[in-house]
């Protein structure tokens, strides 16, 4: 089944909350999908590039991470750890020098951007949500999931949010039936994926659509055209944020929006705390329509 | 009236409580407070019973029901009334996919929008709802009446054995074997009929019938294109 939560602020007053109500919402969602849990939470920026990081033997791979990565770029490196994660904060430019030393060490890159960041693991949405403290997190938007697997491994590179180009990422409801085919015309075209994973090909085609030149609208538009299978997708960008449902539109989806905020989840239960809930407009997006909201 | 909270009392005992009372056939009327979407709400309902649900409803509420009134202040997830025999299910707010699928009798009243695959092999339920329906609805549908107010999506009535569909807003494609049929008289009596009960302001002449071409029923090569 797979669980979806997104929340988009329009103000400020509730951002301190984002990763509290988020939180609420992906555990909400864990009997849609209790094999692994992931967010992407879009913070404050932290006048730079943050690399976000997964071991599996944090302790080891950690200490001293930010201090060898400084000397590796001749440029100030600070590191956040949580849990099995870190955020690494480094000048922007570069960024390629970077994930170099750190894919050279073995480190799982889970995402890169000026103001995102992913956490994702295997295990229940409340241990996955509370081991990175999730809750404390600020920002202006964030989209989770709470995975049923089906069409790859239950692994930390199998968990929602997929990040494919700086800032961007998704999560999926659903499976597609091309994936192969279209990872292979994506690797022709030089953009190439790290997982079996059918959605980590979605947020790649969309991603190259818009290193392509298309707006995110029109990538959206595009898996519509050239994506074939059942699917929801929810999709962040650095000021935007998301969603698409195939035409034949099985997949559960249900969107809440008030004067503070837009929220999408696969069930009107996740939206049960979330603030003026009674009075915002509620509805089900329409089937091969695509929906977005910009900052 | 007996009130029962869902933030106090589990939906395995809210459900057991009207289940019983449903069987006492007392005809009581209870009240749900807080539902907050759950799942499978006042479902299997046998007997004369009210419920009134305070808020929207998650997955499959008030599914086979028979004989009882539940009426959700609210939105309904998908599946709603699922298998209804009898009795009526109102919806206040819009009611999600695949609303009143495999109904058999009794009256689903949806005050507002219902989504995608309303009817889907309804077999006896009639369905009145006052806003728009979503594509492939009355998929299959076999016998019963789908009356809608607005919109219908994309293939309405795909596949449609016997079931009466009435629309009187524009439809965005019929579905195979799908036809426009002409209101007689007879159609207008139960579509006058069904408005009434259903609370719902319209002229039953301002509706269109849409009902079965009948070409499906056997398999004939001629129609291999139409499956």
């Amino acid at each position: 089944m797979c669980g979806i939560v997104g929340l988009f602020l329009k103000k400020d007053d509730l951002r301190p909350r984002l990763g509290d109500m988020l939180t609420d919402m992906l555990i909400t969602m864990t009997d849609r999908g209790p094999d692994s849990a992931g967010i992407a939470i879009y913070g404050d920026a932290a006048g730079g590039l943050k690399i976000t990081v997964q071991s599996d033997t944090p302790e080891a791979d950690f200490a001293g991470l930010d201090a060898a990565l400084s000397d590796a770029l001749g440029a100030e490196v600070t590191m956040r750890v949580a849990s099995t994660h870190a955020v690494l904060t480094l000048p922007l430019e570069q960024e390629a020098e970077a994930l170099a030393v750190l894919e050279a060490r073995g480190l799982r890159v889970m995402g890169s951007g000026e103001s995102m960041e992913i956490y994702k693991e295997v295990g229940l949405p409340k241990d996955v949500a509370a081991r990175f403290g999730i809750r404390a997190m600020g920002g202006s938007h964030g989209i989770g999931h709470t995975r049923m697997a089906t069409e790859s491994a239950v692994t930390t590179l199998g968990a929602h949010p997929f990040s494919t180009a700086g800032d961007q990422c998704l999560v999926h409801n659903g499976s597609l039936s091309n994936h192969n085919a279209m990872r292979r015309k994506l690797a022709r075209k030089g953009v190439f994926t790290k997982t079996e994973n059918d959605t980590e090909v979605g947020a790649a085609y969309i991603s190259s659509r818009i290193a392509e030149g298309a707006t995110l609208g029109e990538a959206l538009e595009g898996t519509l055209k050239d994506l074939d299978g059942f699917f929801t997708f929810v999709t962040g960008t650095k000021t935007g944020f998301g969603v698409v449902r195939d035409p034949v539109a099985c997949k559960p989806a249900v969107m809440a929006e008030t004067e503070d905020y837009v929220a999408f989840a696969s069930e009107y239960r996740a939206f049960a705390d979330l603030p003026g809930i009674e009075a915002a407009r509620v509805w089900e997006p329409e089937p091969a329509t695509v929906y977005f909201w910009e900052r | 009236m007996p009130v029962l909270d869902m933030l106090k009392t589990e939906l395995r005992e809210v459900n057991a409580t009207l289940q019983a009372a449903a069987k006492a056939k007392g005809n009581e009327a209870f009240t749900i407070e807080n539902p907050r979407g759950a799942h499978a709400m006042a479902v299997g309902l046998d007997g004369p019973l009210r419920v009134t649900v305070k808020g929207s409803t998650g997955y499959y509420c008030a599914g086979m029901n028979q004989h009882a009134t539940v009426h959700v202040e609210g939105s309904a997830g998908p599946g709603v009334a699922e298998n209804m025999m009898s009795g009526e299910v109102i919806i206040e707010g819009d009611a999600s996919q695949y609303a009143g699928a495999t109904g058999r009798g009794g009256l689903l009243n949806i005050k507002g929008n219902a989504s995608s695959r309303c009817g889907i092999s309804m077999k006896g339920i009639d369905i009145v709802v006052h806003g728009s329906i979503g594509h492939m609805s009355a998929f299959m549908a076999q016998r019963g009446n789908l009356v809608v107010l607005g919109d219908a999506g994309d293939a309405l009535g795909d596949s449609l054995y016997e079931a009466r569909l009435f629309v009187r807003g524009s439809v965005k494609s019929l579905g195979a074997d799908c036809v426009e049929k002409e209101m007689r008289p007879e159609h207008i009596e139960i579509l006058r009929g069904l408005l009434a009960r259903a609370g719902a302001e319209a002229r039953p002449e301002e509706f269109r019938r849409y009902g079965s071409a009948r070409n499906l029923y056997n398999f004939n090569i001629d129609h291999a294109d139409a499956y």
